[in-house]
């Protein structure tokens, strides 16, 4: 049985609310919480960034469950915002772990990263090749100033440690769906990505979520009721209802893993950390569907089964992703700008 | 000069049609258009075409070569132009294939009309649309087109003491005939509290009070009347085509709430058609903002300057009332790919008087009207047609 032997989350503490954002740039204060359903985003500190966010993650992981460094045989790093175009976030766990003889590397699928680092690790631990792996969502993500994405962009990460031993969710399947559909890109030396408005909505979220979400359920004969929980990419607080309900889903099914509504659109780190939430309240013979999202596009759909081994486990060993979302400092937005690093402190 | 009628009409679904191009559009509508004719391409005589702005908005001119060619006439040499008269270039490519038929120089006239609009961000196409404004003295100095929508509404409103209430109801009217095409955009009904509560685009014109940015393509089959039966048992008669110019901007103008464009096209299509206002069973008016219908309405005859809100109010302008208004669901919910929409609401038209139009059918319709504009109400363009 290959599967999540231990997780952790990280969620920077600094918030800012969808309508302070909306105060500044002329907007109705309400719009962004009615029609995205995104009431506060978080912000990283001014020392914070993907690679800090993905060791508290993992550190968070650790502590739940310790797995020696020198049986990590790889880690991955699913991010849009590495610290560094080269030179590896992946390299920087592997010190931070000790993990000297791991196989290590970034990847990058716009908001999928994280899901496509659990697949790679699920991959070869099947295969025999490792006996642990590290995959890890994380990203500070970047939305132009006065842009739609300047509502959503967030941080947040997740860390997943995946083997055969001591496995509390079993990876039961995993499949994944890709075409090449412009939606959203960041071009190299660009600051801020661009996105092509309602195109990110059918023919890309949509169509890839309930493309994969379709055919991983074909392949294991299930259906929307037989799950527990449903974690869906969350962009805003609204597209993870929609495709649920079209997939035959409930509210209640999705609750749990959406944390859009008060932590916004955390990228790479979205599902994992989502699939995290709901690994903080799962009971074994829990059903669990997740599906990611990745512009360019793409989903990495899974199906997990909880096992009884949740019950030895410590999740009280590490902050649950709930508690951590509702700890929150409220920022402004020239906090924000600072934090971000728009406005430059010029020293003389 | 010969009388014209109709012979096919199609249209394509308006909407955000991703997967499919300015070229699949055009195609898809006139085929279906042909079909309903029962002719073939080969029959074609000559292509008009009615488009705004494909060089901007997809990167493509040179329409009406591109539509002949993929139609699969390359090779027969016909004569295919595009017409453009910004929001009305439907209806102008219409009234021009409508002068090619009366004139007797030709006999079988493809008339389409083509937009592919949501390939742009919003602030893109917005900008696009404003080159049917005038450049230098308005769009320069800042007003977009819902901008200059807005004063009119002002006005209207300042002098007529309409509310924006009063105003929402022409979306709502939009809608619930919307929700009955297959056809719209937008096929869901909406109340007076979801127009007021919509965001405001440009004071009193909320998002609610404006017509989106679709795709889509429209097209009919045009013969002289005389021959018209060979072809179908329904052909629809052409009895007025008429066409009309204001200053291109608003502030030339000697008024903001009435358009003398529309007057005139009217007056002449009237007379054309050897008609009255009390005549027509079914109008489809250009409601690219609520307030151009508003203004349409009146000047067109069907109301008292002043008072086309009050038919709303009295609920005269549902599809199975006294005025059947935009049963299609008009620009609003039917939609606004710019270059078709002209030729789309004279296929509504069509399809009611030959009692084909499903839920919405508007009962012993005999007579309609269909008036298209570009611009600001500047150019105005009115076809009767009638059962023969």
């Amino acid at each position: 049985m290959v599967g999540i032997v231990t997780y952790g989350s990280y969620i920077p503490i600094y918030r800012i609310k969808t309508a302070e954002i909306a105060r500044i740039w002329g907007d109705d204060p309400q719009h962004p919480e009615k029609s995205l359903g995104i009431m506060s985003k978080s912000v990283p500190g001014y020392d914070e960034d993907a690679a800090t966010i993905a060791v508290e993650a993992l550190r968070n992981a650790l502590k739940r469950k310790n797995i020696p460094s020198e049986k990590i045989g790889a880690i991955f790093v699913g991010s849009e915002s590495h610290p560094y175009a080269v030179k590896p976030t992946a390299s920087l766990i592997a010190e931070v772990m000790g993990a000297y003889k791991a196989h290590a590397a970034d990847l990058e699928f716009a908001c999928k990263a994280g899901t496509a680092a659990m697949q790679n690790v699920y991959a070869m631990v099947k295969a025999g090749m490792i006996e642990y792996g590290v995959a890890i969502g994380t990203d500070t993500s970047q939305g132009q100033p006065g842009d739609a994405l300047d509502y959503s962009a967030s941080a947040g990460g997740t860390a997943f440690i995946i083997g055969k031993e001591d496995v509390i969710a079993e990876i039961n399947h995993t499949v994944s769906y890709v075409t090449d559909t412009p939606d959203f890109w960041r071009r190299e030396g660009q600051r801020y990505p661009s996105h092509g408005g309602r195109f990110t909505g059918e023919p890309a979220y949509f169509k890839h979520i309930i493309t994969a979400a379709k055919m991983l359920m074909d392949a294991v004969g299930t259906e929307a009721k037989d799950y527990d929980y449903a974690v869906f990419h969350q962009p805003n607080g609204k597209f993870p209802f929609r495709v649920g309900k079209r997939l035959g889903f409930t509210k209640e099914q999705i609750k749990q893993g959406l944390l859009a509504p008060y932590i916004g659109n955390t990228y790479s780190g979205a599902t994992p950390t989502g699939l995290s939430a709901v690994l903080d309240v799962a009971k074994p013979g829990d059903r669990i569907l997740a599906v990611s999202f990745g512009s360019g596009a793409g989903s990495d759909a899974f199906d997990i089964l909880v096992t009884d081994e949740i019950e030895n486990f410590n999740r009280d060993a590490a902050p649950k992703v709930w508690d951590q979302v509702n700890r929150a400092k409220y920022i402004d937005y020239a906090q924000y700008l600072k934090f971000r690093r728009m406005i430059v402190e010029v020293i003389p | 000069m010969r009388e014209v009628a109709i012979i096919g009409a199609g249209e394509t679904k308006y909407g955000e049609h991703w997967e499919k191009s300015l070229r699949d559009l055009a195609v898809e509508a006139g085929l279906e258009a042909l079909e309903d004719a029962g002719i073939c391409a080969e029959d074609i005589q000559a292509i008009f075409g009615g488009n705004m702005s494909a060089g901007s908005f997809v990167g493509q001119d040179h329409v009406g070569a591109l539509i002949a060619d993929f139609a699969g006439l390359a090779e027969h040499g016909i004569p295919a132009m595009r017409i453009e008269s910004a929001c009305a270039s439907g209806a102008a490519a219409l009234h021009a294939g409508f002068m090619a038929v009366a004139s007797g120089m030709y006999d079988i006239v493809l008339v389409g009309g083509v937009e592919k609009m949501t390939d742009l961000p919003g602030d893109m196409v917005t900008d696009i649309l404003a080159g049917a404004a005038d450049r230098e003295w308005e769009v320069f100095l800042g007003a977009t087109f819902p901008a200059l929508g807005a004063m009119m509404a002002r006005r209207y409103m300042y002098e007529f003491g309409m509310t924006e209430e009063q105003m929402a109801l022409f979306p709502v009217i939009a809608h619930k005939h919307g929700a009955m095409n297959p056809d719209a955009h937008f096929q869901r009904e909406i109340t007076i509290e979801t127009v007021l509560n919509s965001p405001i685009v440009a004071e009193p014109l909320r998002l609610m009070n404006c017509s989106p940015v679709s795709d889509g393509a429209a097209a009919l089959v045009l013969a002289p009347a005389d021959i018209a039966k060979k072809y179908t048992d329904s052909p629809i008669k052409i009895s007025a085509s008429t066409y009309a110019n204001d200053y291109i901007s608003l502030h030339s103008r000697e008024s903001l709430v009435k358009s003398l464009s529309t007057i005139e096209a009217g007056k002449k299509a009237y007379k054309m058609a050897k008609k009255e206002p009390k005549d027509i069973d079914i109008i489809e008016i250009h409601d690219a903002f609520s307030i151009i219908a508003i203004e349409a309405i009146e000047d067109l005859g069907f109301a008292k300057k002043g008072e086309a809100w009050k038919l709303a109010e009295e609920g005269q302008l549902y599809y199975d009332s006294d005025l059947p208004y935009n049963p299609s669901g008009g620009l609003k919910a039917k939609g606004h790919p710019v270059g078709a929409t002209g030729v789309g609401q004279v296929v509504e038209i069509v399809m009611q008087l030959r009692n084909e139009a499903g839920k919405r059918q508007v009962p012993d319709a005999k007579v309609g009207l269909a008036h298209n504009v570009g611009g600001t109400m500047t150019s105005s363009i009115v076809h009767i047609l009638e059962v023969m």
